[in-house]
């Protein structure tokens, strides 16, 4: 998903008599489904995991923009160059509302952009992959954030209330997204012969990448199981894949698109899609750095930080003269 | 990294005559600039009709392990509350 594989830093989920008279108490409100805000107590690993989860989602939100931003400059039309410049100012503005939510819980946001520029913080695989045509524009409002609303709705009722907040804040937006997106595929799939490949051929491309959001099967995962017990994680990473996957395949049917996938079947007796087997090589590649843009979004992201340094830095020396000026 | 923007707390004000309500936080050098964000990162969508921006390092807050002894005093008085006096059927518009 957004944040993929959130180390909890625990060995394993502790018992209600191993925890601590603090711990229990905590763990007792958040089984009660209260809210935990920002300066109660609350167990450092806890925390930790939150601004990893938070920082690394707010990160995706940011890496995000730039498939995108690719192709403002050509979209095809003054309206879908408009409705794509509000689409990624949206993103811009989820990344904002997340960074806020984890500096509550005490890190500094200089400090994440540092983590993320010096490749200690990461940002979903997605993002590594190229917008080589305009019709990925429209995949990626389809799918991707077809799979981050699936992520985030259930992430509304988390254990942590800026965190909570900012994501109901999120996925009142997040519709447009998915909307434009398709609106961009549909009118595509009813186009020219040409038109109509070229919508397929963005499908062949995102479909598996976009299956590998919601990260490794978590069964057997130590840290699935602890964000779990926080409510930092509501769904198991299968059970939004197989949501995602059932919710998808008839909107592709609808635009007569085929999924990329020999094995994709219906079952009657599950009543779900079963699916192929994922590359899971590809996606530990894709988080290790060797995607096929890892470098070229790090480089982006450190030249806007660093050409926007000397813009901070007035701004700030304005601000000073103009308060030294005023008292 | 010295140069970090400080903090502030964003209030607004929406469309229909209801008090400013706290929407989230955001990075701004000065009061006009925090102003300007907040209209971009809190409004993209109509939500408001004004905005209030407060440094969060002025906002003064009641500390979380004080919530029992501070609102204790309420917890006994619960004759404030109309439903403490119970009113015959029959008697009517009260």
């Amino acid at each position: 998903m957004y944040a993929q594989m959130v180390d909890t830093g625990v060995k394993a989920v502790k018992a209600l008599a191993e925890m601590s008279p603090e711990e229990q108490a905590f763990q007792a409100r958040i089984d009660a489904d209260v809210k935990i805000e920002p300066k109660e107590w609350m167990p450092e690993a806890y925390r930790k995991t939150l601004i990893r989860q938070i920082s690394q989602h707010a990160h995706s939100e940011i890496v995000g923009m730039l498939p995108e931003g690719n192709w403002i400059t050509r979209a095809p039309t003054l309206k879908r160059k408009a409705i794509l410049m509000a689409k990624v100012q949206d993103e811009g503005g989820h990344g904002l509302y997340l960074y806020s939510a984890a500096e509550t819980l005490g890190v500094s946001r200089d400090q994440m952009v540092e983590d993320l520029h010096a490749g200690r913080a990461k940002y979903s695989s997605i993002f590594n992959y190229p917008t080589l045509t305009w019709a990925d524009i429209g995949t990626i409002g389809w799918l991707v954030d077809g799979a981050a609303i699936m992520n985030q709705i259930p992430l509304c009722r988390c254990s942590y209330g800026p965190y909570a907040r900012a994501m109901v804040r999120i996925c009142k937006e997040e519709s447009f997204h998915q909307r434009q997106g398709y609106d961009i595929v549909m009118t595509l799939a009813r186009g020219t012969d040409e038109q109509k490949a070229m919508a397929q051929d963005s499908l062949d491309r995102w479909w598996w990448p976009s299956l590998m959001m919601f990260g490794p099967p978590d069964a057997a995962s130590v840290h699935s199981a602890q964000s779990a017990a926080w409510k930092i994680k509501i769904l198991s990473n299968d059970e939004l894949r197989q949501r995602f996957v059932d919710q998808t395949v008839p909107q592709a049917d609808y635009l007569g698109l085929t999924i990329p996938d020999p094995d994709l079947r219906w079952n009657a007796e599950r009543h779900h899609y079963d699916f192929g087997a994922i590359d899971w090589d590809e996606f530990h590649d894709v988080i290790k750095g060797n995607g096929p843009c890892n470098r070229d979004r790090m480089r982006t992201r450190v030249r806007a930080w660093e050409d926007g340094a000397w813009v901070r830095e007035a701004a700030m020396a304005h601000a000073h003269k103009h308060s030294r000026r005023l008292r | 990294m010295k140069s970090e923007w400080p903090l502030w707390e964003i209030f607004i004000r929406s469309q229909h005559g209801l008090a400013h309500r706290h929407v989230g936080s955001l990075h701004a050098a000065d009061a006009e600039m925090a102003i300007k964000n907040a209209r971009d990162v809190y409004t993209r969508r109509n939500e408001g009709v004004s905005i209030w921006a407060v440094r969060s390092a002025d906002v003064v807050a009641s500390a979380p392990g004080d919530r029992e002894p501070l609102f204790e005093p309420a917890n006994s008085k619960v004759y404030r509350h109309p439903t403490f006096f119970p009113m015959p059927d029959e008697v009517k518009h009260l």
